[in-house]
């Protein structure tokens, strides 16, 4: 599979990352080094091996249903560029 | 299970200008899980609380913060599947739906796409007595729910609450098994009745407890056999998810919309696009949301903050050992035990109170007859009042007004009246019933004596009850009249009978 400057920029987008044109083939390019490399971890026969996901055998951690958190909205909303009357203010979004 | 044998309901035929078409429907409901703390943090649930209130950093998605998952939202989607009769994995995994929206500040929802929580199960919808459709459950898979954006509080700018933003919900698939607009909402009632017996959804679709995205497809007759013989989707035609309804009656009222905007596309010969709208009562039609064309690229990946989920079989079988009796299961029994129609066991299962109510008025008297009483005298005015049952009358009330009938105390008319009072004032109906003097005559001496008085007072209706028999009605009547209806009809049918030699 190879990446286009169109798909390079599609991925940028959806990731909302600005990418200028210039730097597209550029980008383009790593896309494609990085599933090059993914293509060649794909020769490796794994047929019947569990996927690993973690090193040492762990259970998820669970959690009991409490309520220990919250009640920090002038926390929560310290970082916003704009917040009003306890509310994130974003531009307008319509669908 | 429902021991009762029921036919499939009739699949809706809309009549196109050319010829007929069926629709195909699947629901995908997002019911939220009944639970104190979010699925992967310890901020609450609760609705209607201060903007932004009800957060945690792992809420907002600072960075660095890690999702933990609550076991008892777990434990709910278990408890649900089983409901549901499905397939529990002990084996599950979370993945990240990637998007962007203001309202989903990670950026991204954690979901449970390749690997869900719950498998295959199924739902019966009843439609009448002895109609019902058993519809297939495809998958149940957790994730979290998104914050709430709300546009008119500002002409230029939207306003987010993140409360809402990682409540735990359950997404409930069902197979394309639905095939017509009442079957649908039929469906959705079922489902929150199911639900509301568990106690794993509160089911209330004005609070956004519960939303259903519908999938509707068109077809020809005698496709959907195809397809169900040969589970080919090929038979059917393209289908459009209509997004977010959260109203029976929107629900019916799009699908019907829906299906007529295809069939026209077809019969003028162009094609049904894949897509999802949404749905506009104002305007009573479908509309497209281009806003989710470029959103349907999700780059689904596996979470790599959460391990699987693993979950013992033990624990399962706790879960199962514990179930409540379920509507079908309830209903069944009302049926068996009570001998109640299946009609009245459908009112008086619809919810797990009145089912309660219904069998503690019943005590130990006659259920067909406690059925009728709840069912035309109590709930009826409960249902004028706009309050519950149990908010008008207590059931010991009902209980006690009918043994009192079963025992020739009280008439069934007078028992109305005891009723009345009851509501009114709260007090005991023994206590009406002697304090107001209500009690039934029994006497005959008296009910002779009231017999006897008519007939002295109205010689002309005697001659003419001589000729004709059926006369002798009224002469009840105005002893019933006349004794404020409370002389036993019985004897006073009798004495009447005797007294002009009939």
């Amino acid at each position: 599979m190879s990446i286009d400057l169109e798909t390079a920029a599609r991925v940028a987008k959806l990731a909302r990352i600005r990418v200028s044109d210039d730097a597209l083939p550029e980008l383009a390019a790593e896309f494609n080094t990085i599933l090059g490399f993914i293509e060649q971890l794909g020769e490796v026969d794994v047929e019947g091996v569990e996927p690993m996901t973690s090193v040492t055998p762990m259970r998820l951690k669970r959690r009991e249903d409490v309520v220990t958190d919250g009640h920090q909205q002038d926390k929560v909303l310290a970082n916003a560029p704009d917040a009003r009357e306890g509310f994130f203010a974003v531009p307008k979004v319509v669908e | 299970m429902l021991d009762l044998t029921y036919a499939p309901p009739k699949p809706k035929v809309i009549a196109g200008a050319k010829h007929d078409w069926e629709l195909v429907i699947g629901m995908e409901v997002h019911a939220q899980v009944a639970s104190r703390a979010k699925l992967f943090s310890g901020a609450s649930t609760q609705f209607g609380a201060e903007p932004n209130s009800n957060v945690s950093f792992v809420d907002a998605a600072m960075p660095g913060m890690l999702p933990v998952i609550n076991d008892f939202c777990v434990e709910q989607a278990v408890r649900t599947g089983l409901g549901l009769k499905a397939q529990i994995n002990l084996w599950s995994a979370f993945d990240r739906k990637n998007y962007f929206y203001p309202d989903l500040p990670q950026g991204y929802q954690i979901s449970q796409l390749y690997h869900p929580l719950v498998g295959e199960g199924e739902i019966l919808v009843d439609m009448e007595p002895g109609i019902a459709r058993k519809v297939r459950i495809e998958r149940i898979h957790m994730e979290q729910d998104a914050g709430k954006s709300i546009h008119d509080m500002d002409p230029n700018m939207s306003f987010v609450d993140l409360n809402r933003t990682g409540v735990a919900l359950m997404e409930i698939v069902s197979r394309p098994d639905i095939r017509g607009p009442e079957e649908a909402a039929a469906y959705v009632t079922k489902l929150r009745q199911i639900l509301r017996y568990l106690g794993t959804c509160d089911g209330n679709m004005q609070n956004g407890n519960l939303r259903a995205d519908v999938n509707i497809s068109v077809c020809r007759p005698g496709d959907y056999e195809k397809y169900m013989e040969s589970q080919d989707f090929s038979h059917l035609g393209t289908r459009c998810e209509i997004k977010n309804m959260n109203s029976m009656r929107f629900i019916q009222q799009a699908i019907e919309h829906e299906a007529r905007r295809q069939i026209a596309i077809l019969e003028g010969g162009g094609e049904v696009v894949q897509e999802t709208r949404l749905y506009d009562p104002d305007k009573g039609e479908t509309r497209s949301m281009r806003s989710k064309e470029e959103a349907h690229d999700y780059r689904y990946f596996p979470d790599p903050d959460l391990l699987p989920l693993t979950i013992e079989q033990a624990w399962v079988d706790e879960i199962e050992a514990n179930l409540p009796e379920l509507p079908d299961e309830k209903k069944a029994r009302f049926i068996r035990d009570y001998g109640v129609t299946e009609y009245d066991a459908s009112v008086l299962t619809a919810d797990l109170d009145l089912a309660a109510y219904f069998e503690d008025s019943v005590g130990a008297g006659d259920g067909k007859k406690t059925a009728n009483w709840v069912i035309n005298e109590v709930l009826g005015r409960a249902n004028k009042a706009e309050v519950t049952a149990r908010e008008i009358a207590t059931p010991q009330a009902n209980a006690e007004i009918l043994a009192m009938v079963a025992n020739d105390e009280i008439s069934t008319k007078i028992a109305k009246d005891v009723l009345e009072i009851h509501i009114e004032t709260g007090r005991a109906p023994a206590e009406i019933v002697e304090t107001e003097g209500m009690k039934q005559v029994t006497d005959t001496g008296a009910i002779e004596a009231a017999v006897d008085q008519i007939i002295a007072d109205n010689p002309a209706q005697v001659e003419k009850a001589k000729v004709n028999p059926k006369l002798a009605g009224w002469f009840v009547g105005q002893v019933m009249k006349a004794t404020g209806g409370k002389a036993n009809p019985k004897a006073v049918n009798e004495i009447v009978q005797a007294r002009l030699e009939l």
